[in-house]
């Protein structure tokens, strides 16, 4: 039974929306309330697809199975019913809002979760976001530049964990959050994702990664390896050993054939 | 891309100045033009002799004139003058008091925010309605100062040399033919002169009002600002919508003088069925600095290029546009700098949305001559489009005679990507909500410049309605 799932997907077949080939060819997983899942496989094999497939990017279609939220069906649900709903992406390649600060940014996001004839208090929103960038570590100045415009690569990464940090989801979907980033903000990034585990214990995490290194701050409850648009091993930690010590050469020959 | 439904959403198409007031001119022309009507006009205003002999002198240039065959689609244009009223006489007489104006035309001013702007602390206030300024008052404490800000036939009747002086020296009226036409029939506008050294602080305030079904606006503004004075002019139009097209020519000439600041701001919000054809354009001194800020937002065609002539060392221009054309709409703008002296400078920034089959250009002129050493000067233009049909073009003029100049150009098109709305989507925005963001955005840069009321009003058109698109 899944009845305690927060996500579950099952069976999911999906391609990019009118073309034939299939990236996403019959993926199964299962995350409860506060678990941690890890993702990796080698580049290609539709791990942000399914990142994507999940938050309800309109580029993909699902053509098989199903994915519901805490029981309900997700793909049913428009990308912005799916984020009010607790669902986040921290995107692998975040993009540029140009004009846009990120307080501004942020501030209409939250405000597209109250009632139409709710107004969201200002000086909350600012004292939120406030904590939440020294929880980060970030200069309050940050707030003011627009989204992602000229940002380093390490800088649209944190300005992600922001922005989670400031919607609070129940389930964080990170795609390479922790790509382009040294050992500090790595850090920095990780203690942010604590925190907010600690905020909230049922907060779940499918963490997308292909360095074992981020598994050593954010400990998963399962690592699963990801090949061709299927999951092909899931197991404890150790399979994130394993796979930085024999990379993805035997999944290659077992399913080249 | 974006559903209609969320692009309808935006707003921008909802026209709410599209009223008609009912109210009952004193006089008007018959409709078309010749050289009567324009005789006719000059005896309205018991104009000197100077003044009809140049307004008939135009008349023929403008005659002479072909119409202009790039810009806009002007194919019908002769069409709907044929049908125009040229001049229509609101009211008896120009009021200084808010309270003399008639009960439905203060009403009509009312609706628009008018008298409500001047309570917020305005320098000064005109109003025009059709053919003429039915209202101008400019504050004591200015007033004492020596500003002068009334109506452009005031300035000719009350100050005539320094009228004669300037008046058609900025844009001559053989400059284009909207120029000779403005010449010829002009009616309405300011006259404005800031003494030396005299900085107003807070803006004066010109707003011009189309009520007439077919008729033609040719308000005239003449603007001085003398050596060291610092001003800030606002001006914003609108009008009915009507199934006819209507006609506005305005023509609008400023002086800078040695070390003066001069911001002149339009917010052009006229209805889809006006032709908006205006020439503006500042003549700046030594050291001075002239900003043109142009915000066009309706019309059915729009063709308009503030430019700033940098007549002497160390002038400086800027010019900084936002064009937004919807449906069946096509802005036709830029700006144009003229170099002439050394060590001048200018900028050019210009914005543009075009939505639906709505069209957008870019025409702009930068000229150094040769002898403007070190100039400097730099453009930028960027559209963004909203739907595949949305169509933009960039005409850049660059002419260069002056080795020594240093010149910029730069253009991006962009268009509201699935990205950009996924990503924002992804964080509880709708789309509608979400292309409100992405197009404030885009003319952050600009919309920051606008007087707080034009700001809040431009994105309440971006926002309007929203709710609507989504359920
Ligand atoms: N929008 C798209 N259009 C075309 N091909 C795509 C698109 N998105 C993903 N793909 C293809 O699907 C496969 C999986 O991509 P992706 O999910 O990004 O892999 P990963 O994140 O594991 O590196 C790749 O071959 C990629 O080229
Ligand atoms: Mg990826």
């Amino acid at each position: 039974m899944n009845d305690a799932a927060i996500l579950s997907v099952t069976g999911l077949r999906a391609r990019v929306a009118d073309e034939d080939l299939h990236i996403l060819r019959g993926v199964d997983l299962t995350i409860r309330p506060g678990e941690i899942h890890a993702i990796m496989g080698p580049n290609g094999s539709g791990k942000s697809t399914l990142a994507k497939v999940v938050a309800g990017h309109p580029a993909y279609e699902a053509t098989g199975g199903s994915v519901t939220f805490r029981g309900e069906d997700l793909l049913d649900m428009e990308p912005d019913e799916r984020s009010q709903a607790g669902v986040f992406m921290a995107f692998q390649y975040p993009v540029e809002i140009p004009g846009v600060s990120i307080a501004n940014f942020l501030r209409t996001s939250l405000q597209a979760r109250l009632e139409d004839d709710e107004e969201l208090d200002l000086f909350d929103f600012q004292e939120l976001l406030m904590e939440r960038m020294e929880l980060l570590d970030m200069d309050p100045s940050f707030a003011q530049r627009p989204v992602n415009d000229g940002f380093s690569g390490g800088e649209k990464k944190r300005n992600e964990i922001l922005q989670m940090a400031v919607l609070k989801p129940s389930l964080a979907l990170m795609d390479e959050t922790d790509s382009g980033l040294d050992i500090d903000a790595l850090k920095i990034v990780a203690q942010g994702v604590n925190t907010l585990r600690q905020e909230n214990p049922d907060m779940s995490v499918l963490l997308i990664t292909h360095y074992q290194r981020i598994l050593n701050y954010i400990i998963p409850d399962m690592v699963h390896v990801m090949f061709r648009g299927r999951i092909v091993e899931s197991g404890g930690p150790e399979v994130a050993m394993e796979l930085e010590a024999r990379g993805y050469e035997e999944y290659r020959k077992a399913h080249v054939a | 891309m974006p559903t209609n439904e969320v692009i309808q959403g935006l707003g921008l198409d909802d026209y709410k100045f599209g009223f008609v007031t009912d109210s009952e001119p004193v006089f008007r022309t018959r409709p078309g033009l010749d050289a009567e009507i324009v005789r006719q006009i000059s005896a309205r205003k018991d104009e000197p002799e100077w003044m009809l002999k140049r307004r008939l002198k135009a008349l023929g240039i403008y005659d002479a004139k072909p119409m202009p065959d790039w810009g806009g689609d002007l194919s019908e244009l002769q069409e709907t003058l044929d049908q125009t009223y040229f001049y229509v006489k609101p009211q008896e007489q120009m009021e200084r008091s808010w309270d003399d104006v008639p009960e439905n035309i203060k009403q009509t001013f009312e609706r628009l925010g008018i008298p409500e702007a001047e309570r917020k602390l305005l320098a000064g206030v005109g109003a025009q309605y059709d053919s003429e300024m039915v209202y101008h008052s400019l504050k004591e404490e200015w007033e004492s100062k020596g500003v002068i800000f009334d109506s452009i036939e005031d300035g000719l009747r009350n100050h005539p040399e320094l009228f004669r002086k300037h008046f058609g020296t900025v844009i001559p009226a053989a400059d284009n033919k909207f120029a000779a036409l403005n010449s010829a029939v002009w009616s309405g506008g300011s006259f404005v002169y800031i003494p030396p050294g005299v900085e107003l602080e807070t803006p004066l305030q010109a707003y011009f009002r189309v009520n007439q079904e077919r008729l033609g606006q040719f308000e005239r503004t003449l603007i001085i600002a003398d050596e060291g004075s610092r001003a800030h002019y606002i001006e914003g139009c609108t009008a009915p919508v009507y199934s006819t097209d209507s006609f506005h020519s305005g023509v609008i000439e400023i002086i800078v003088n040695r070390d003066a600041f001069f911001r002149y701001t339009t917010i052009q919000n006229w209805s889809n069925n006006m032709y908006n054809l205006v020439t503006q354009r500042a003549r700046v001194h030594r050291g001075a600095h002239m900003e043109w800020l142009d915000g066009n937002l309706g019309s059915k065609l729009t063709m308009k290029y503030p430019s700033c002539y940098l007549m002497e060392e160390g002038a400086h221009g800027e010019i900084m546009s936002i064009a937004y054309a919807g449906d069946g709409q096509h802005q036709d703008t830029g700006g144009k700098v003229i170099h002439v002296a050394p060590n001048t400078s200018s900028s050019i920034v210009s914005k543009s949305i075009s939505k639906g089959t709505g069209r957008s250009s870019y025409r702009g002129l930068c000229k150094v001559y040769d002898g403007a050493t070190n100039a400097k000067s730099n453009v930028e233009c960027d559209a963004l489009l909203i739907n595949e049909t949305s169509r933009t073009d960039t005409f850049p003029y660059i002419e260069i005679d002056e080795r020594s100049a240093s010149v910029g150009h730069e253009a991006t098109v962009s268009k509201v990507g699935d990205e950009q709305l996924f990503y924002l989507m992804s964080r509880g925005m709708d789309e509608a909500e979400a292309m409100a963001l992405i197009v404030r955005g885009f003319i952050e840069p600009i919309a920051k410049e606008l007087p707080l009321e034009y700001a809040v009003e431009l994105n309440r058109l971006i926002e309007l309605e929203m709710e609507g698109s989504v359920g």
